[in-house]
């Protein structure tokens, strides 16, 4: 411990200040060693690992059914997206025909786990920063959303709902009634979330010039997702390589150039309009038709890479398998954006005071369990 | 004199953002109508879940005490992390010959990821998720299950 | 004897005159100073417990849920509960801290409150210190609490509590401009510091509508400063729960902590009583010059009352700005002093003094 702490200080004025795995506003077991001087940050170093689970080596063993459980518990907070890309990874190997009713769902429940994501970071984000009564505003309108999800997949945050090939039920006939009273509810709520946080002049001012990433430092570090857009660069896989019905719908990308904390706030804010938008679209037109495609008992992939990625609520996850025929992949690696965001959390913090390292890393959103695996 | 405009503005910008997030709080103080919270043990009675709700997996008996399971395997082999294990018997049946007889199914509650493999699979529709959501107990051996009941045998018609 | 509630002095002259029949008047003072001293402290404790209660259905309320609710009627009986386990709760001693000093911060911040309670008007006649520098005197002692704060991070031995205390300290001093400079305000509007002669001088309006405008700016910056005098509202960084877990009372357990936590409750009533006091007309009823039957009505509800009364929405108030607003950074906070609140303080007395030069109050 003595020569970590040796390693980490560069100034005899320094003190290090261990933000353990138990702290209120790190969003889960993520130890911080940061050495300050004075209140200024002068270095920020994660460990990670307090939760690593070996979900990519336990997937050596499993067929490729049961591998969809696992990714549920990867980024929990993405869950359905989570599992929609290793399906179709799956499928894209395979060259399956998925029939048009699955795709719909998987974009409808995807849009919905984003709004609910974005709903449990705008709680946090106002917790951390200390406007308690954000958290109860933000959970109470999820709970909503979370309740759908219990209907059709039987989970709340733990879904499961998809399957290489479609999904595992069919759909509750009280599905598009829920949806629509969502949104409809919502519409109004959400206007309250800016007029509490966004408009308020002590958020701003927290917020505003805090943790500033130029449109090049995010290419070069491969922030994605609302970190990577609200700094300019345009990475959005639902616009760039559309999957699922993302070519169907019509929505714009959100970007900003600013690059701060207050930018990447206000990206996941617009971006709960855009999920609304996207779902009014596609919930009247469910087309008819079967819940899954035809698969074989034994799903056994042709040797080979494959490669897929999807746009979840945090960034760009990606799905790697490599299969040498049998029915248990030979390596699954999955490309979780929250690992990718978590290196410059020290470059962006470096200056700043400790109040801010809070804000920045409460708008970086980590979910540390997708950290780890 | 724009210094002395900008900064009477910054003040009149922020008293008016306070004022309108305390419009937001207040409004919630006064409307006791939209508390969310339910008395929950007192509420136990009238609490209903949603069908498809994954609370723990059974295997549904009819009144005659029968139940669908085969003792095929097939959920054991689909299980990812061994929760079910199905033990069976070698019986003799009426016709003189030797047929597989489900003797115990057995399912550790206490390791079930509730993925629903099990129930998906399941050739003759023999599993099924019930509603319940309280496991919480204090001895662990309680949560090794044995889902069919003593004295229970296949339904006929069941292949 | 008639004693009436409208009156307190009738109370407190029977028991002086009995007293000092029975015996040397030595010992009535004695006595009295007793008295005094056991029914502040029973106020204490009673005020702290409800206002505790109070916060957590107050904050409820604001974020859609019940607050406490299982124990007594509703949750009633939830504090009194609290403080029994508090009481229980195991002293755990610091290794390397400074005992002495640790063990005396938590009585320092209780002190400097209890002192001030004596001088507040609670109703007429039932004030215990009644000086002719009486509002002076009320800011001269609660600014000892700040050397409660700075004992307990220090001797802490413990980095978290020592930048929750160093952040406190610059807060609460840089804030003590502002609250003076308003309660100055007020002075000039009144033209007295003892404080029965600033209630009586409200009679016929209070200062925060007779004293135009610049009463209402003076009420509004001395509600915001006062906030962040008591280390509450949207300036509680010193004990920021999510980023250092609990600033300088870290390392208190059991009954000290109580000490700071009731003494922060307390602080927050003081704060308001003082408030009521100088700005809202303390125990007077509100009274239009001119409508007598409506004064006639408002002279019916007891003094005491209306005290409570203005307290408790003063003290609403205060709880509404901590559970919507996040909190301020440091340097945010005092450059929101230094830049905003003094200079518009300094201006707002001027034309304080130049409106009662005029004699354009009434």
């Amino acid at each position: 411990m003595e020569e970590q702490v040796k390693k980490i200080i560069s100034d005899d004025e320094e003190y290090v200040i261990n933000m353990g795995p138990q702290h209120p506003s790190t969003h889960g077991v993520l130890r911080l060693v940061v050495s300050l001087k004075g209140e200024t940050v002068k270095r920020v170093e994660p460990h990670v690992g307090y939760i690593h689970r070996g979900i990519e080596k336990m997937t050596e063993n499993l067929t490729y059914p049961q591998i969809v459980h696992l990714t549920d518990r990867m980024d929990y907070l993405s869950a359905h997206i989570n599992n929609e890309a290793f399906c179709l990874t799956v499928e894209k190997a395979l060259e399956a025909e998925i029939p048009e009713r699955v795709k719909y769902v998987r974009t409808i429940l995807s849009e919905l786990t984003r709004i609910q994501s974005h709903q449990l970071f705008w709680a946090s984000f106002g917790m951390d920063l200390g406007g308690l009564t954000c958290f109860f505003y933000g959970l109470r309108d999820r709970e909503k959303i979370l309740d759908i999800f219990e209907e059709t997949c039987g989970g709340r945050m733990i879904v499961s709902y998809n399957t290489p090939g479609g999904l595992m039920n069919d759909i509750h006939p009280n599905f598009q009634k829920g949806v629509k009273d969502f949104i409809k509810y919502f519409r109004k709520k959400l206007p309250e979330y800016d007029q509490l946080l966004t408009g308020n002049v002590i958020f701003e001012q927290r917020t505003k010039n805090v943790g500033m990433v130029t449109r090049d430092e995010a290419i070069a570090w491969g922030m994605t997702g609302p970190v990577g857009r609200a700094s300019g660069f345009s990475c959005d896989i639902r616009k760039h390589n559309p999957y699922s019905a993302y070519d169907k719908v019509n929505f714009k990308e959100i970007l900003y150039t600013e690059g701060d904390t207050y930018h990447r706030y206000k990206v996941r804010m617009d971006e709960m309009w855009e999920s609304m938008n996207i779902i009014e679209q596609l919930i009247d037109n469910i087309p008819e038709g079967p819940y899954s495609a035809k698969m074989k008992p034994v799903i056994k992939l042709p040797e080979g890479e494959y490669y897929q990625s999807v746009e979840t609520a945090r960034g760009e996850l990606g799905v790697f398998i490599v299969s040498d025929g049998n029915k248990n992949p030979y390596r699954v690696k999955f490309r979780s954006p929250n690992f990718v965001h978590l290196a410059p959390l020290d470059l962006m913090s470096r200056g700043y005071k400790i109040a801010d390292l809070v804000a920045i890393s409460g708008s970086l959103d980590f979910v540390i369990p997708d950290i780890d695996r | 004199m724009s210094s002395a405009k900008e900064y009477f503005k910054g003040l009149f910008h922020g008293i008016h953002s306070l004022i309108k997030g305390m419009m937001v709080t207040g409004k919630y103080f006064f409307s006791p109508g939209e508390i969310v919270t339910q008395k929950y043990p007192d509420n136990r009675k009238k609490l209903q879940m949603y069908d498809r709700f994954k609370g723990e997996v059974i295997m549904p008996h009819n009144e005659k005490n029968e139940h669908k399971c085969t003792a095929c395997g097939i959920c054991e082999m689909n299980c990812p992390n061994g929760t079910i294990e199905v033990i069976s018997m070698q019986v003799m049946t009426e016709e003189g010959k030797k047929q597989r007889v489900l003797d115990k199914h057995i399912y550790h509650l206490g390791m079930c990821t509730f993925c629903g493999l099990c129930v998906k699979v399941c050739p003759s529709n023999a599993l099924a998720f019930s509603q319940k959501f309280e496991h919480a107990v204090f001895n662990r051996a309680t949560l090794t299950k044995v889902l069919n009941q003593p004295g229970s045998k296949l339904m006929k018609g069941v292949e | 004897m008639e004693f009436s509630i409208y009156d307190f002095s009738s109370f407190t002259a029977w028991i002086d005159q009995s007293l000092r029949a029975a015996m040397a008047p030595g010992w009535a003072i004695a006595i009295e100073l007793v008295i005094i001293g056991v029914v502040i402290l029973a106020f204490y404790a009673l005020v702290g417990l409800f206002l505790i209660y109070a916060e957590r259905k107050v904050c409820a309320f604001m974020q859609n849920r019940l607050g406490p609710n299982r124990l007594g009627p509703y949750g009633i009986f939830q504090t009194v509960a609290d403080m029994f386990k508090l009481l229980f709760c195991e002293i755990i001693p610091i290794k390397n801290s400074d005992k002495v000093l640790f063990n005396l911060a938590p009585y320092i911040v209780i002190i400097a409150s209890f002192l001030t309670l004596g001088a507040l008007p609670f109703a007429k006649g039932l004030q215990a210190v009644d000086l002719n520098i009486g509002i002076f005197y009320i800011i001269a002692i609660s600014s000892m609490s700040v050397v409660g704060v700075l004992l307990a991070g220090w001797s802490s031995n413990n980095k978290y509590s020592l930048i929750g205390a160093m952040r406190s300290g610059a807060q609460i001093v840089s804030y003590e401009l502002s609250v003076g400079l308003s309660v100055i305000t007020i002075v000039v509007l009144a033209g007295t510091m003892q404080i029965s002669e600033i209630v009586e001088a409200q009679r016929w309006g209070w200062f925060v509508f007779s004293g135009h405008i610049p009463a209402f700016i003076a009420f509004i910056i001395f509600l915001i400063a006062s906030t962040a005098e008591i280390n509450r509202g949207p300036f509680d960084l010193a004990e920021a729960e999510s980023e250092l877990t609990a600033g300088f009372h870290t390392e208190y357990s059991g009954i000290k902590f109580a000490f700071f936590f009731l003494a922060e409750f307390i602080n927050m009533f003081i704060v308001s009583g003082v408030a009521v006091t100088l700005f809202l007309g303390g125990w007077m009823p509100l009274h239009i010059y001119g409508w007598n039957g409506f004064n006639a009505v408002m002279d019916f509800i007891p003094p005491i009352f209306w005290f409570f009364g203005k307290t408790a929405f003063v003290i609403f108030i205060i709880m509404w700005f901590k559970w919507t607003f996040p909190r301020l950074r440091i340097d945010q906070l005092l450059k929101l002093e230094w830049n905003y609140l003094l200079p518009i303080n300094l201006v707002n007395l001027l034309l304080m003094a130049f409106i009662v030069l005029m004699g354009w109050h009434w």
